[in-house]
């Protein structure tokens, strides 16, 4: 749906110009609340995660032990000084909280580009190369699929060893079948369009065929696949996190701190409610998104 | 019908082989000398140790090595654990009954919420209740299940002081393991009240457990009635007179099953993984904790048999669903 806009046939005296694509897909975008609330948090935490430095409070590192397990401003004991509390050993939560956005930002965004470009290439090259080459990817893709996805992170994290890098890389394994699908899947629809077939006819080679011609009319789902893709690279990096297995304390990863957390879940309601909530929002905003791009972008849902 | 089960089961054995081989060479990917690491920290002699590379097989190629792992999988022999020295494949089974038990209770919840308020949300299209139902479940679907356990634990067990907050259940009873299932062997046992007590302790984790699939049920069983409610045999039904009640119950319904049917199948591995967080949220003693326990005690034969069972395991239910599906829906079954 994207590039090719031909010139209007001479049949009917052109009464309007059609709208431009962008603000075509604009209209059904914003004609779905949820997306638009779920970009707006999106880009509040984009925002939260550039200016992380001026708008923090404190330090997300700096213990203060005579300030430990402040309650947030609103309880009695609590103080503006620290409005969402301090942990255990007395850093404010606040302050973690917004550097933490950056390391789930940065997690979703680098999961998800990596899985994408090893996926799409995959996808390609099965799509276009068949066969033997075609049966091992898939292959090796169902196998992915058919483990539990978690299980899979776990298990490649507990051998590479507990880390935020290698949590990265087990979420981006564990997310890469989707797109390899996607690819391969439109590669095998697209490449029996005329258009292919002219452009093959007039030389271009499998390269070219594969990137120049078939991948731009293929972006669309993987958009949309992106998208959703964030949301489970978040919650997944979060949950390696809360074993133990993703990012290491003194990180203020969202879900790291809830596993630092856990054990004052009896006494500090507010050191476990926060990073979770933090958590939640953001996989919502992500997958509210996606569902809006999905609904913008298939063109089957159009009316 | 003998055909497609035969392919069926026959696409199994490359996943099978795949699985096997994942778990061969992951634990090859462990930094260090295998036996080394057996050997712990006191270290070991040279001797010895090249005596025992023979004995486990390191001096052979590779491939010969994993031949001789898969041969031995096959036989139902995965090892021991390091740490008990107890055969995986006896700790896996005295152990798989506890996560069966929380991931079954999971399901019926799911399925006891999910089924009526999608069916509800698609009859009262746009209403309220729909919007509603469809938020919550959006909200169910991104919720870190780890967190929602924490924040449940906060409140029924914390401010309330309704449920538990660990366990299977109270130490003060001991229930002979006939079946591995609390639920039954508290009822077979003559312990007053113990199974009251196995109730309580299974309430928040199967809340916890079960928020995802809840969710996806509702938002599938939503949209599967949706589409079935807007066939022409649901209009000749409203046309011949047939109370509402009568439509969607004996017409739309049944239809609209059959894709929430197979959701249900794929939710299968989503609780597993689920069971991982669940399990160590609660310290529920299955499996899910046990692979948890083996990687922080580097108790790399647990890790290894048991993630390949649960592998297998979730390989198993997902061709059942399939077998299943090919019965109910004759569609499938002649397709190829």
């Amino acid at each position: 749906m994207t590039a090719e806009t031909l010139d209007t046939p001479a049949v009917a005296v052109p009464t309007a110009t059609p709208p431009h694509p962008l603000r075509e897909f604009w209209g059904y975008f914003s004609a779905n609340h949820g997306a638009v609330a779920g970009l707006m948090v999106i880009v509040g935490v984009v925002l939260v995660a550039i200016f992380a430095d001026v708008i923090a409070p404190h330090s997300p590192y700096l213990t203060d032990t005579t300030v430990a397990l402040k309650p947030p401003f609103w309880q009695t004991g609590g103080t503006l000084t620290y409005p969402l509390g301090t942990d255990p050993i007395g850093r404010d939560i606040l302050s973690r909280l917004i550097y933490g956005s950056r390391l789930s930002l940065m997690i979703g965004i680098a999961v998800v580009s990596i899985s994408i470009i090893i996926g799409t290439v995959l996808g390609l090259v099965a799509g276009f190369v068949r066969g033997i080459v075609e049966i091992f990817i898939m292959r090796l893709m169902d196998i992915i699929l058919t483990l539990p996805s978690l299980l899979l992170a776990i298990v490649i994290v507990a051998v590479l060893g507990p880390g935020l890098m290698n949590s990265m890389l087990a979420v981006a394994l564990v997310i890469l079948p989707h797109y390899v699908r996607l690819a391969r899947a439109a590669v095998i629809t697209e490449t029996s369009k005329d258009y292919v077939t002219a452009a093959r006819v007039s030389g271009a080679g499998p390269i070219r065929l594969m990137f120049k011609e078939v991948l731009p009319n293929c972006t669309a789902p993987l958009i949309v696949q992106a998208s959703l893709g964030i949301s489970t690279a978040i919650l997944d990096a979060a949950a390696l996190g809360f074993l133990g297995l993703g990012a290491q304390p003194p990180s203020p990863e969202w879900g790291t701190m809830l596993a630092d957390a856990r054990e004052f879940v009896l006494r500090a309601w507010w050191v476990v409610t926060f990073p979770g909530l933090a958590i939640l929002i953001t996989v919502l905003a992500f997958n509210l998104l996606g569902d809006g791009l999905r609904d913008a972008l298939d063109p089957k849902l159009k009316r | 019908m003998l055909r497609f089960i035969l392919t069926r089961v026959s696409l199994v054995i490359p996943t099978f082989l795949g699985i096997t081989m994942l778990a061969f060479f992951l634990i090859r990917l462990v930094p260090g000398d295998p036996i080394e690491t057996l050997a712990g920290e006191r270290g070991i002699d040279p001797q010895r140790l090249e005596q025992l590379r023979i004995e486990f097989g390191f001096d052979k190629p590779i491939i010969v090595q994993y031949g001789i792992y898969l041969a031995r999988v096959l036989q139902g022999d995965l090892g021991k654990s390091m740490i008990t020295q107890e055969s995986v494949l006896t700790e896996f089974t005295a152990l798989f009954p506890a996560t069966i038990e929380l991931a079954f209770c999971a399901i019926i919840f799911a399925l006891a919420l999910g089924l009526p308020a999608g069916m509800l949300a698609a009859i009262k299209r746009n209403s309220i209740f729909d919007h509603g139902v469809m938020g919550v479940s959006l909200a169910g679907y991104s919720m870190p299940i780890f967190w929602w356990g924490l924040i449940l634990i906060l409140l029924f067990s914390v401010q309330f002081d309704l449920t538990p907050v660990s366990g299977r259940i109270d130490v003060l009873y001991y229930i002979e393991p006939t079946t591995g299932f609390l639920l039954i062997d508290t009822l077979l046992s003559d312990e007053e009240g113990a199974f009251w007590s196995a109730v309580r302790h299974l309430i928040l984790p199967t809340i916890v457990l079960g928020t995802v699939p809840l969710a996806v049920i509702a938002r599938m069983t939503r949209s599967a009635m949706l589409e079935v409610l807007g066939e022409d045999y649901i209009r000749t039904a409203k046309a011949k007179g047939l109370s509402q009640f009568r439509i969607i119950a004996l017409h739309a319904l049944r239809n609209a099953l059959i894709p929430v049917v197979t959701v249900i199948g794929l939710q299968v591995g989503v609780l597993f993984t689920g069971a991982i967080l669940t399990e160590t949220i609660f310290s529920w003693p299955g499996v899910g904790k046990w692979l948890i326990d083996a990687i922080f005690r580097r108790d790399y034969p647990v890790l290894q048999g048991g993630a390949l069972l649960l592998g297998v395991v979730v390989m198993a239910v997902n061709l059942l669903v399939d077998l299943t599906y090919g019965l109910i829906n004759p569609r499938i079954r002649h397709n190829r």
